[in-house]
């Protein structure tokens, strides 16, 4: 079982490399502009970020792509939790908070007054950093989703709950206590209730503010494990602190360093040939 | 030498200790104190009779029926409104309000209402509820008046439960596409209900005990009747027991004695109450 575990994002990553030297060989500079082929989930176009006084995002562009995994990596304090929060708009729930630029999600412009930002966390689902279950039943912490989008149904909530479950790799672990506690789990049993959840609102897009830091290293195995299998059906934004993590699981990666973006191309291309000194500095642990 | 230092802190330590001991040791006596003169006092007048008569101007027929049940008529208005409305605002305060000057300006004015004596309140009450809505010296100007008395310490204390519910709890709602109203109903109060709770309990026992606002809007202290409505007159607990220690008679006194037995009784079930229901929350909440 855990030889498997461990198999899989080392293939990942062997695999992508590859790519990548294949791609600096024959076409170096056309992998920066790959992503303009895939059907974009959101376009960023020059987004600033204020705290008070603070610049903490400074004109930041790119398009995430859907049904692939993005990987943010950077220093601490370079944005990239930040930036992640403005995607569903989380961010709004810090004061001082101010934002120019705009953030078009399936080519709607997310800052738009009119804009339910309510309907767009439905889209846009996200995991925390540290596991965050409501301290209720297990049933009860998936359920929660659909009951406030008004689903009562106790049939149709059993089979989402089971279903969630199910995708989130924890059914059969939890299957005979649906009914206790969910702060009783393991922690990464917590943070994979908590991409339940998540799923159970049935998102399109799924935020990942460094979901394994608070893990062991096996939960973060599983975790990363559900992220390659997620994939397939959601688009998923990580932000990192963990390179190995973002060379394992992501496709793109995008490197921030205050508040700038500096490089985002496809993973194995960014980690094998940076174009940036700054990038390679930072995955070759010079700095940060 | 830094091993004759270690002795000297340790002693610092031991003397420490022994102070906060005497000071823990010396509030418990005033109260042992208290309750035992009160106690000698009044054992031999609390009796059944004495629970279930109204009073008279004979000690042996007096009792304090007319005060046990204008106190819990009383505390029919004063527990939801003050409930209500003390929530109320609370999540208003904190979950609602853009942090502004207003928002301050409000804060701060309720932090400050909690300190204002609460013979203060009574003479708002007198104003408002006796004379101008003409309600007169009745149980529903009691209600409302003691609704001011408890209605800040309510709101303080249901903030200060608010403020302990995990943001990240909160942000797990909201992310999922939550509004305000659906993260604080579900997630907020539920989490912050044991506080509030023990708060309220503490506020409304506070309320039980309270004598100079029913003083001053005129609850009258001889009530030969059970009060029938929100507008009859009515008496309550403390003001039964001032009245009896003002009158001359040494067996008044130990009615008084007697009725602060009753009331005492009542303050520690409630406490008590306040006690269990936080810890039978915060175990459900953590397992």
């Amino acid at each position: 079982m855990e030889i498997t575990i461990n198999r899989k994002p080392l293939d990942k990553v062997t695999e992508s490399e590859n790519e990548g030297r294949q791609a600096v060989h024959s076409i170096k500079l056309e992998q920066a502009n790959t992503t303009e082929e895939l059907p974009a989930v959101f376009k960023i176009n020059e987004l600033n970020l204020w705290y008070g006084q603070d610049h903490a995002l400074k004109d930041i562009q790119f398009t995430i792509p859907e049904k692939q995994v993005t990987a943010i990596i950077g220093p601490s304090g370079c944005g990239k939790s930040t930036f992640i929060k403005t995607l569903n708009r989380m961010v709004e729930m810090v004061p001082s908070v101010r934002m120019s630029g705009e953030i078009l999600y399936r080519g709607r412009n997310i800052f738009d007054s009119k804009y339910n930002v309510e309907e767009l966390r439905t889209e846009v689902g996200m995991v925390f950093q540290r596991p965050n279950p409501f301290p209720k039943s297990i049933y009860e912490n998936i359920a929660y989703g659909p009951k406030i989008h008004g689903i009562k149904n106790k049939k149709v909530l059993d089979e989402v709950v089971e279903k969630s479950l199910r995708q989130a790799a924890i059914w059969d672990e939890v299957k005979d206590r649906l009914h206790e506690n969910a702060v009783g789990l393991s922690g990464g049993q917590q943070q994979r209730l908590c991409i339940a959840r998540c799923l159970a609102v049935e998102p399109d897009v799924i935020l990942m503010d460094e979901p394994t830091s608070a893990l062991d290293p096996i939960s973060t195995l599983k975790v990363e494990e559900l992220i390659q299998e997620l994939k397939k059906n959601y688009s998923i934004v990580i932000v990192t602190h963990n390179m190995q993590q973002a060379a394992r699981i992501s496709d793109k990666t995008a490197f921030f360093l205050n508040g700038e973006v500096i490089e985002f191309r496809d993973t194995g291309t960014l980690f094998s040939t940076p174009s940036d000194k700054r990038t390679e500095d930072y995955i070759t642990g010079r700095f940060g | 030498m830094i091993h004759k230092k270690v002795k000297r802190r340790k002693a610092i330590n031991h003397l420490a200790k022994f102070m906060f001991l005497l000071a823990t040791l010396l509030t418990l006596s005033v109260l042992g104190i208290l309750l035992c003169q009160i106690f000698l006092d009044g054992k031999e007048y609390v009796t059944l009779d004495f629970i279930t008569s109204f009073p008279s101007r004979f000690y042996e027929k007096s009792g304090i029926w007319a005060a046990i049940w204008g106190t819990i008529w009383v505390m029919a208005v004063t527990i939801p409104l003050s409930f209500m409305i003390g929530v109320g605002t609370a999540i208003y305060l904190e979950e609602y309000a853009k942090k502004t000057m207003f928002a301050t300006f409000i804060q701060m004015n309720i932090a400050n209402l909690a300190g204002v004596p609460s013979i203060v309140f009574g003479l708002l009450g007198l104003t408002i509820f006796v004379r101008f809505m003409g309600w007169g010296q009745s149980v529903l100007s009691g209600g409302l008046t003691m609704t001011l008395v408890v209605l800040p310490i309510i709101v303080v204390a249901a903030q200060e439960a608010i403020k302990t519910v995990p943001k990240e709890l909160k942000e797990a709602s909201f992310a999922m596409g939550a509004t305000k109203w659906q993260t604080t109903i579900h997630v907020v109060l539920p989490a912050a209900l044991p506080g509030i709770l023990t708060g309220t309990i503490l506020a409304i026992s506070r309320a039980i005990g309270e004598t100079a606002p029913l003083l001053v809007i005129g609850a009258m202290a001889y009530v030969a009747f059970v009060p029938d409505g929100l507008l009859s007159a009515f008496t309550v607990l403390p003001i039964q027991i001032f009245n009896w220690t003002t009158r001359p008679q040494e067996e008044f006194h130990g009615l008084a004695a007697a009725g602060i037995i009753v009331l005492m009784i009542i303050l520690f079930i409630m406490n008590g109450l306040a006690i269990w229901l936080r810890n039978k929350f915060q175990n459900t909440s953590r397992k």
